[in-house]
């Protein structure tokens, strides 16, 4: 059997027993690589996590092997929603997983990395450990499962209700926008998690689909998948059409919303599809920001030497330290939003010719 | 006609599938027979950008901004009244 074999031949991490697997769910995994190492790192938040985005290899052909710090994981959760998706495009007997040693190693268990990947990590989990304040590695395959899972959002959180409007805010869109225009084949894998020294809650979205490149330029023209993300967090634009307006079901507006409550809090947002990232800095200083339609206006970085994710990938993270509220924060999209838009129309004017 | 959503898409209406359903079967039909239609966000916690456009964008492509005249936005909280204003702003402003 070939859970027998690999438990021995890895002798650390092995396939539980009985579990079929589902053929149906790899029929995307042509598009990667035939394989893939991916190294969680002792840190990887999206303050640094360029070095972990590059770390991935495609060393041995037809399997994922999944490595770690041995001293200590303390990674975003977008970190796992990324190896989650990953995994899943791999047969069970094709995901090879070292021993974890670091001390941190629990945190893995207790996210759902391996139940999702169907193996077992050998890990036990004490009963007396705190739960926290987390939305283990979840997937979501359909509309109906998007809203089952947010009704459970609030109390898997344990939000006040100011605190959750920009969070089941961001979920809802992210995840949507998988649903509608991925094409992923295993949906979205979301995983979330409230951290208590910096008071913040930050939420990992991937996906394995067509990525951001692909469903922009069925209106648009981006030459790179780093001009279709910039063209994807603008207001108003969509990959549906090139009105303006949106069609009776995507109007373009998802993205710059989720940048802009990243902006105004001063926070992280890091997307990465194909072989581009842009990440949105955290602001700096006191004084209210401004929005900006045109993501190369804010305080960025980005690179488009990435290695290949077929799908797209995003990471926020959200303050409970809430410095600007829910309300203002609409008062001001809707402000730069009609005038982006306005701004738009008037390009497109014809222009008289006199003569 | 009077549409009370809370019972349709619950407390945090974001569920774009619901919304086009409701305004397919529900608001357009009560347009199209000359009545004015109620739609009552009484309980709804939240909204997103994308089920009130999914709600309404559409009416504005088919009626003209004039629908506004012929729809109600009753019992509102505040986010929702502004999530509801972004949207209506842009449609008066969208191509058709």
């Amino acid at each position: 059997m070939k859970s027998s074999i690999f438990s021995q031949e890895i002798g650390l991490f092995y396939f539980l027993p009985g579990i079929p697997v589902k053929n149906e769910k790899f029929i995307n995994r042509c598009q990667f690589p035939v394989s893939m190492k991916i190294h969680i790192p002792n840190s990887a938040f999206l303050g640094n996590i360029d070095h972990f985005l590059r770390s991935f290899e495609t060393v041995q052909p037809k399997k994922l092997e999944i490595t770690a710090n041995k001293k200590w994981i303390s990674v975003h959760p977008v970190v796992l929603t990324m190896v989650g998706a990953l995994g899943l495009t791999f047969e069970r007997d094709e995901i090879h997983c070292e021993k974890l040693e670091a001390i941190s190693k629990h945190y893995l268990e207790r996210m759902h990395l391996f139940k999702l990947l169907k193996i077992s990590s050998g890990i036990r989990l004490k009963a007396h450990e705190a739960a926290g304040r987390f939305i283990p590695l979840t997937q979501i395959q359909n509309s109906q499962e998007l809203t089952e899972c947010m009704k459970e959002l609030i109390p898997l959180l344990h939000l006040e209700p100011h605190q959750a409007e920009p969070i089941r805010y961001v979920i809802s869109e992210l995840v949507r926008n998988v649903l509608e225009h991925a094409q992923s084949p295993n949906g979205a894998l979301l995983c979330a998690q409230y951290y208590a020294k910096s008071n913040v809650i930050r939420i990992g979205i991937a996906d394995i689909g067509v990525g951001i490149k692909q469903t922009i330029t069925r209106s648009h023209s981006a030459a790179t998948d780093l001009d279709a993300i910039r063209l994807a967090l603008m207001p108003g634009i969509t990959g549906m059409t090139a009105k303006e307006g949106g069609t009776e079901f995507n109007a373009g507006a998802g993205l710059f919303f989720i940048r802009s409550i990243a902006k105004v809090n001063r926070n992280f947002l890091m997307i990465y599809s194909g072989k581009a990232m842009y990440k949105l800095l955290k602001s700096k200083g006191k004084k209210a920001l401004e929005l900006q339609a045109d993501p190369y206006r804010e305080r960025y970085s980005a690179g488009e030497d990435y290695p290949l994710w077929q799908g797209t990938v995003v990471g926020i993270d959200i303050s409970l330290d809430a410095t600007e509220q829910f309300s203002v924060l609409l008062d001001r999209i809707r402000e730069t939003y009609i005038q982006t838009i306005r701004e738009r129309k008037k390009e497109k004017y014809r222009q008289p010719r006199f003569i | 006609m009077e549409l009370k959503l809370l019972s349709f898409v619950g407390s945090f209406a974001e569920n774009k599938d619901l919304a086009r359903k409701l305004r397919l079967e529900m608001i357009i039909p009560a347009l199209d027979a000359k009545k004015e239609v109620t739609l009552n966000f009484g309980g709804i916690e939240g909204t997103t950008q994308s089920f009130i456009h999914a709600l309404i964008s559409d009416l504005f492509r088919t009626y003209g901004n004039g629908v506004l005249d012929r729809i109600y936005f009753k019992s509102c909280n505040e986010n929702v009244q502004k999530i509801i204003t972004i949207v209506v702003e842009y449609m008066q402003e969208a191509e058709r």
